[in-house]
């Protein structure tokens, strides 16, 4: 399988001329993606919108406590290449298969992003393939929108680290509504924490799995700011508050995940569903590590079916965290010609959605 | 004796005028009277017309089957993310019936509370807008039972959002431009009052603001609706966060707006005695939303 692209290496720099529209049908494109902007690390391989292999490792922490960004990017150190060799073999490819090698350029945290680009940068000289810095949240929404085939869907991207309704608008991502503070992963994470439950497979998991057990409703906090939420308040409300209330055996811990989960859903579908009335749409992607929540799905189902519109949601997979995702991303970068220099590929914490140029898209 | 409109409501009552009642001999906030049916049902009175003196709170118990069917009856224009919107006529008058359906994605106790709660607040601000002569629909109505608010219908209005839609921005032709710059002017002036009443409406949008012909000089007049998350508060933090949802609200669906934006605030900063704090917060909370860290 031959690429119908040559590159020339001009002192340090290395340029590259991408497949040009009339012949890329004949050709197959593959990239390889590297994600690790939190404590989940991936590997993911993509061709032509197939995946061909999508390795993940998680970095755990004991119940009780965070991950902190040196820990956890100490563990990405120890597993990437590990997982980077996974996802070769599982993919049936060899380094010079790979057509482009993109890496998450942003938002995330510091230690752990710099450790993935500083593997994706040196992969990508010693195999001689152009690289591309992919936005995080960006390769959520290309992810969702290949496996879901979703048209033009209202995205409700909602993870640890980012809550966020977006709706495309040219050439740009748009966000429509946010969360002014926490994102809602953020907020049941530092919850389960309160109560100590454990983080294995993820925290946000076992809060489903215990509400599930819950039937008393309690009452907390609920603000939504036009478009906009707030997670922060109800927060410190059920912290302060959950001590006493389960001392007093005024109600259970699964009570306490149960009323979380409501009360966070229903203003996430909230503001999903002012989005939806404003833009006009009729289709919904829900995108992020909370999106495997299936109360979540459950609640925008029954949100869209009244509304008539659709709902469309990917699996844990896809949902998490995951190199695939980067990959998928970086496909629809590369084939619309962008690649990243080396000496812009560096990695930044804050990078808003609406900053990149969607050039593969009209 | 009465120097303002008064207007006897009630669902039983829609078929029937109202000229066959007897107002003399009651009390001015409520009666009671019976229907054919033998039951017994509370009537209250809503102030309506110029002249607003007193707004009288009220609940309407009894039979709630009535409004149901003629909702069924009259016309749905559109589902909103949080209540149905119908026209129809009530007593005369075109009208707008703003019913806050039960949301069944959320928890029964929850979706109560917030239910009632937006449809009391929704009516306490719009009067409270409407006493200091800021413009807003007039309430006909209001059933707690079913959270419906009977509103009077903007007839011949569109919204902000498709009038900005439907003018060209090109910097080529000028003229389109000088007339949204008297749109934003406006818009500034109109916020400026309701802030100076310290009423934060909390979901501006361009979708929520209504374009009226005049009948006067033939100028439009803005109109503010779906007061529906708005609460009252003083402080400029609140007044400040209102006016970044505004920002945001615009800029995402009207895309190359920003100067648009800056007359609205120019023009707002211009009409509002305590404007000068509320701007110093919405620049504090633009920052809030670019710094924030994003992780995972």
């Amino acid at each position: 399988m031959c690429s119908s692209f040559y590159f020339i290496k001009k002192k340090n720099v290395i340029h590259y001329n991408s497949p040009s529209p009339s012949n890329s049908l004949a050709v197959m494109t593959v990239v390889i993606g590297f994600e690790g902007s939190a404590n989940k690390i991936g590997v993911g391989i993509v061709r032509d919108g197939e995946v061909l292999s999508n390795p993940r490792r998680t970095y755990i922490t004991p119940p009780g406590q965070g991950f902190l960004p040196s820990e956890t990017a100490r563990h990405h150190r120890s597993v990437i290449l590990t997982v980077l060799k996974e996802a070769l073999e599982e993919a049936g490819l060899k380094p010079a298969d790979v057509d482009c090698v993109a890496y998450t350029k942003g938002p995330g945290m510091g230690a752990p992003l710099v450790t993935v680009a500083l593997v994706a940068r040196t992969v990508a000289q010693l195999w001689g393939k152009p690289l591309l810095g992919v936005n995080h949240c960006i390769g959520h929404i290309e992810m969702g929108r290949l496996i879901t085939q979703a048209n033009n869907p209202t995205v409700l991207y909602v993870s640890g680290g980012n809550t966020q309704v977006i709706a495309y608008s040219e050439r740009r991502y748009r966000i429509f509504g946010e969360t002014i503070d926490i994102a809602v992963g953020n907020c049941l994470d530092r919850f389960a924490r309160v109560i100590k439950i454990s983080n294995d497979p993820s925290p946000g998991y076992n809060i489903e799995q215990m509400a599930k057990k819950g039937t008393q409703y309690v009452e907390l906090p609920y603000t939504v700011k036009g478009m906009d939420v707030s997670f922060s308040g109800i927060l410190s409300y059920i912290e302060v508050r959950s001590g006493k209330m389960l001392k007093y055996n005024q109600c259970t811990a699964e009570d306490l995940c149960f009323s979380l989960q409501e009360t966070l859903f229903s203003m996430l579908v909230e503001i999903t569903e002012r989005a939806m009335a404003h833009c006009s749409s009729q289709e919904v992607l829900i995108v992020g590590g909370v999106g495997c929540n299936l109360r979540l799905q459950e609640m925008m189902g029954v949100m869209c079916k009244e509304r008539g519109a659709k709902l469309f949601a990917t699996d844990e997979s896809f949902c998490i965290d995951n190199g695939a995702m980067i990959a998928q991303a970086g496909w629809e970068m590369f084939r619309s010609g962008q690649t990243t220099e080396l000496s812009d590929s560096w990695i930044t914490q804050r990078y808003r959605t609406d900053e990149v140029e969607v050039t593969w898209r009209d | 004796m009465f120097d303002v409109t008064w207007l006897a409501l009630s669902p039983i009552f829609l078929q029937i005028s109202t000229d066959g009642m007897n107002l003399i001999n009651y009390d001015p906030r409520q009666f009671y009277a019976e229907t054919e049916g033998g039951s017994s049902f509370k009537y209250v009175i809503v102030p309506t017309g110029r002249k607003i003196q007193r707004f009288v709170n009220m609940a309407v118990e009894g039979n709630s089957v009535a409004l149901p069917q003629f909702l069924k009856k009259i016309e749905l224009i559109k589902q909103g993310a949080e209540a149905r919107v119908y026209r129809g006529s009530f007593l005369g008058k075109p009208t707008i019936v703003k019913e806050r359906f039960p949301k069944l994605y959320r928890h029964p106790l929850l979706d109560e509370k917030l239910t009632h709660r937006r449809t009391v607040q929704e009516v306490r601000s719009i009067l409270r807008c409407r006493k200091a002569g800021i413009s807003a629909p007039v309430v006909y109505f209001v059933d707690y039972t079913s959270h419906c608010i009977f509103l009077e219908d903007i007839v011949g209005s569109i919204t902000v959002r498709d009038h900005i839609a439907s003018t060209p921005l090109s910097s080529a032709q000028k003229i389109p431009e000088e007339r949204l710059d008297q749109l934003a002017k406006k818009m500034g002036q109109i916020l400026a009052k309701m802030h100076d009443e310290d009423v934060v409406h909390g979901d501006l949008t361009t979708s929520n603001m209504l374009l009226k012909a005049g009948t006067e000089s033939g100028e439009t007049e803005l109109v503010l609706i779906d007061f529906g998350l708005s609460y009252i508060s003083a402080l400029p933090e609140d007044k400040g966060v209102d006016m970044y949802v505004l920002e945001k609200a615009f800029l995402s669906t009207h895309p190359n707006t920003e100067a648009l934006f800056e007359k609205l605030l120019k023009a707002y900063a211009a009409s509002s005695k305590k404007s000068h704090a509320v701007i110093k917060k919405l620049d504090e909370v633009r920052l809030r939303g670019r710094k924030r860290s994003m992780v995972g």
